[in-house]
């Protein structure tokens, strides 16, 4: 018996598609909002002259970076509540992405202010600017110009990464995508189309930051 | 019965580890032969190659890795291919790999300076003389760091397995987690042992990235 794809069963849940697209747009927009400023903040701190500060900010990014994030959020969404910290499943999700996203934001950054030439530091405190003050008006924009590509690459993963968090039931594409599966059982058709949705969301997010990186980034440089 | 979080909890999350290194290394490996067919495609000089090799990485670069293992999972029954959680797994995981390497390598290939292909060349190599010989070792060189990045990711993306019923390192926590309602133990235990595989090869890649950067 060959199989017969059917499409047109997924067509009454379209709206429930739709749903799910809007979600994971919004929970990736949150996760990448606070991402990027954890990122900064992290970034900073990991070139703070406090030697606690440093070690805090180094931890945070490396054991995010080096654990998987499905691991994460189990730990955030199923650990926690032992300690008494519990969190319902999308909260816990947004919290799991922010996090995930400002550590690999964070080190993506460092590598910009790392780029930044000493001479920019030095003829800011010349002009008797404080060491934050110097990282807000002189040297965060160039830095973020220099990394904006690869930080639009780690968004797009972020993105990506908000399917995850079907595995504790918050709600986004896949999750939706799962339960439209224990209707109709058209496991194969319904990942087709619902993959297809998570291309057109990366590609459109991709677009959204090229506009971003013309819009502000675009400025010459002598 | 609740079972306490001993050492035998301890073990059977650590048997786990087998499944995840294995995974790891069989999609690396399968990912990485696939992977060079599809950098050579995207350097080849004929543009038709060039584009199915560019679609088939923004497809994998373009669409979350549950997707794939899903499409994989449900899609191989549906094409009368009756396969275990393992080999429709490993399937995935090899494809995901295989995009992400190829890509890896075709910055690593066209890396190298154009004047090396001009000169084998003008030598009258042949295509797989040239490749082989003088431009895939050098790109060889430049390609180590990120690769070994990539391959973090992937051991990391192995925790998916567990989401599919593959019994590895996320999913054998998981089990422990609910047997023994300590999941916080159970889920930070298994946080650890991910971090000491994957720390050390994270460090190795910095430190290659740094002494490249040095050199240049």
């Amino acid at each position: 018996m060959t199989y017969e794809f059917d499409f047109s069963v997924l067509l009454p849940y379209w709206e429930q598609f739709l749903r799910g697209c809007w979600l994971t747009v919004l929970l990736s927009t949150i996760a990448i909002l606070a991402g990027l400023s954890i990122g900064i903040v992290t970034a900073l701190a990991k070139q703070s002259t406090v030697a606690w500060v440093r070690l805090t900010a180094t931890t945070y990014v490396e054991a995010i970076r080096n654990t998987p994030f499905l691991v994460q959020v189990f730990f955030i969404y199923f650990g926690l509540p032992a300690i008494g910290i519990s969190f319902q499943p999308w909260s816990a999700a947004v919290l799991a992405l922010s996090l995930n996203c400002g550590a690999f934001s964070a080190e993506v950054i460092r590598g910009g202010i790392d780029a930044i030439s000493r001479g920019q530091f030095e003829a800011g405190a010349a002009l008797g600017l404080k060491r934050l003050q110097v990282y807000r008006y002189i040297v965060l924009k160039p830095a973020l110009r220099i990394i904006f590509p690869a930080l639009s690459g780690q968004f797009v993963l972020a993105l990506l990464t908000t399917s995850i968090v079907s595995s504790i039931s918050a709600e986004e594409l896949t999750s939706i995508a799962q339960s439209i599966d224990t209707l109709t059982f058209r496991s194969f058709e319904i990942y087709v189309v619902t993959t297809v949705l998570y291309l057109v969301m990366a590609l459109g997010f991709a677009h959204i930051f090229k506009a971003v990186d013309r819009a502000y980034f675009s400025y010459p440089v002598k | 019965m609740i079972r306490q979080f001993g050492l035998s909890e301890i073990l059977s999350i650590l048997a786990g580890v087998q499944s995840t290194v294995m995974l790891s290394l069989v999609a690396f490996a399968g990912g990485g032969i696939v992977g060079l067919a599809i950098a050579l495609m995207r350097t080849s000089e004929r543009s038709w190659l060039q584009r199915i090799a560019g679609s088939y990485i923004d497809f994998f670069q373009g669409t979350p890795l549950l997707m794939q293992l899903f499409l994989v999972f449900y899609g191989l029954p549906v094409f009368g291919y009756k396969v275990g959680p393992w080999t429709a797994v490993s399937i995935g995981l090899t494809l995901h790999a295989s995009a992400f390497l190829g890509e890896i390598w075709r910055g690593s290939i066209q890396a190298v300076p154009k004047g090396q292909t001009e000169a084998a060349k003008a030598l009258g190599l042949s295509y797989f003389n040239r490749m082989r010989d003088v431009v895939l070792p050098q790109a060889m060189r430049i390609s180590i760091a990120p690769t070994v990045s990539f391959l973090v990711q992937l051991i990391k993306g192995t925790s998916l397995a567990a989401i599919v019923g593959f019994v590895e390192l996320s999913r054998s926590a998981q089990m422990i987690a609910s047997t023994t309602y300590k999941p916080l133990l159970a889920y930070g235990f298994a946080a650890i042992v991910y971090f000491i595989i994957c720390f050390p090869l994270s460090r190795f890649s910095m430190n290659l990235e740094k002494r490249f950067q040095v050199k240049t």
